[in-house]
């Protein structure tokens, strides 16, 4: 089981409350856990990373174990921690706007 | 009785105000999507209850919103907004190709007709359609794939194609308007496109009469005379009696010709109404007054409208989706500002006063008339 933290706004936006918790089939990358995600909470597609190119919007990261992983290729193993559940996968929004 | 309501967009959400036929007591609900930028929301001319919202944010991109109860409850439907085919170039700020890259939704036009049809105007500059209640878009891409597509560039605010509008009397008649490319029309249901910007005067742009690269800020129509057009540019104020094929200034004696809205009486089609603006460097109210001018004549003669409105001290602008109309026996008026105050006019403009003064920055004033 994979825990994804969510920003407000998209939290608010897919209805959630706390945590999400994902079964990912196969290794725990990137994509696979947005995939799992977007399949989920179809109303998040789009919002993390471009439809067509797959690409992290620009003002959104991803962090976990105290890492920024937002520059990792998307098919990069995430940390042990994340795959096994004992740290949440964040999704964040970036600090900007003054 | 009779009642309006008035869906508001800002920076950072949108809010709905109801009122009866009397116009003068207002339940304001919201903010719906708080921290989101809401560009536009309109309602389908043809199913009240159906209303369709513009959502984005720098973070998290573009959504879109359906409502099919009037704004009580609300549902994400489609955001996918991809361009027919290679998307190919347009000139950049300095002049450069630059790829066609979507970055927002400015303005959603309902079709007359169908409550699942609608038109949605993008930046960078195309026109989609979804006939299925906003779930899927496809681009029509006869207007991007128009000759003079690799001239056209962006304004200031992005290049935003940001006015919609359908002759009623004509179904595959549409206008257009792009900010800085003009105006385009079709009469074959958006297959093809051409360029109607004859008698537009930019002194801008390298050649100021040029066929395109005018940055035209909106356009409006009454439905009962859809030849009859009427626009707001960069600057100058026009006129069209002839579908848009020619154009002529009707600026007459507005203390400044620039400005974003114009919009026309609901039951009057000579009587418009625009707000100057001081200039396009200067974007706030001349001298410190907000004052909407009103023209009886379809332009050229123009009287301020001034009674209600902060007459000393203000320097609030007013965007070009932040005007509209209703349709009661007198025409109320609406309008949003900057400064985050949309103001109701029950009487065709002769007096105004706010039904908010402090909602974020309006982005956008829509006006459903109820039965």
């Amino acid at each position: 089981m994979i825990r994804v933290v969510l920003p407000a706004h998209l939290r608010t936006l897919a209805q959630l409350n706390g945590e999400v918790e994902l079964h990912v089939e196969g290794q725990a990358t990137q994509r696979a856990v947005l995939d799992a995600l977007e399949a989920c909470y179809p109303m998040l597609r789009g919002t993390m990373r471009d439809h067509v190119t797959q690409q992290r919007r620009a003002f959104v990261r991803f962090f976990a174990c105290e890492q920024d992983l937002s520059h990792e290729p998307p098919d990069t193993p995430l940390p042990e921690a994340v795959a096994t559940g004992a740290e949440p996968f964040l999704v964040v929004g970036a600090m900007a706007g003054g | 009785m009779s009642g309006v309501r008035v869906l508001v967009g800002t920076r950072k959400g949108a809010f709905v105000l109801t009122a009866d036929g009397r116009r003068d007591r207002w339940d304001v609900s919201g903010p719906h999507f708080a921290g989101w930028e809401m560009y536009h929301l309109k309602g389908s001319p043809a199913d009240p209850k159906r209303l369709y919202a513009s959502q984005s944010s720098s973070w998290f991109g573009q959504l879109i919103q359906r409502s099919d109860d009037g704004g009580a409850t609300w549902e994400t439907v489609g955001n996918k907004f991809v361009y027919d085919g290679v998307p190919g170039t347009h000139l950049w700020y300095d002049g450069t190709p630059r790829p066609w890259e979507f970055k927002r939704v400015w303005h959603l036009e309902p079709s007359l007709t169908d409550p699942d049809t609608v038109y949605a105007g993008v930046e960078d500059a195309a026109l989609f359609r979804s006939t299925d209640a906003g779930q899927t878009w496809q681009e029509l891409p006869g207007l991007r794939g128009h000759a003079s597509g690799p001239s056209w560039q962006p304004g200031a605010g992005g290049m935003c194609l940001h006015t919609i509008l359908q002759d009623p009397s004509n179904p595959t008649r549409l206008f257009i308007a792009i900010s800085a490319a003009g105006v385009f029309r079709t009469d074959d249901a958006g297959e093809t496109w051409r360029p109607v910007n004859r008698g537009l005067r930019s002194e801008q742009i390298p050649d100021p009469t040029a066929e395109v690269g005018h940055c035209v800020h909106r356009i409006a129509m009454h439905p009962s005379r859809p030849g009859v057009l009427f626009m707001q540019k960069h600057w100058d104020v026009m006129r069209s009696d002839d579908a848009g094929d020619t154009w002529r200034e009707v600026s007459g004696n507005l203390p400044t010709d620039f400005g974003f809205p114009i919009d026309v009486h609901a039951h009057e089609p000579e009587t418009i109404y625009v707000v100057p603006i001081k200039s396009d460097s200067e974007h706030f109210v001349a001298d410190g007054k907000l004052r909407v001018y009103r023209s009886r004549t379809g332009g050229d003669e123009w009287e301020a409208l001034t009674k209600g409105l902060p007459q000393r001290d203000c320097y609030v602008n007013v965007l070009r989706d932040a005007m509209a109309v209703d349709s009661l026996d007198s025409c109320g008026v609406y309008f949003g500002t900057s400064g985050g105050q949309v103001y109701a006019s029950a009487d065709a403009g002769d007096s105004w006063a706010p039904i908010v003064r402090d909602l974020p920055a309006v982005l956008s004033v829509e006006v459903q008339t109820l039965p």
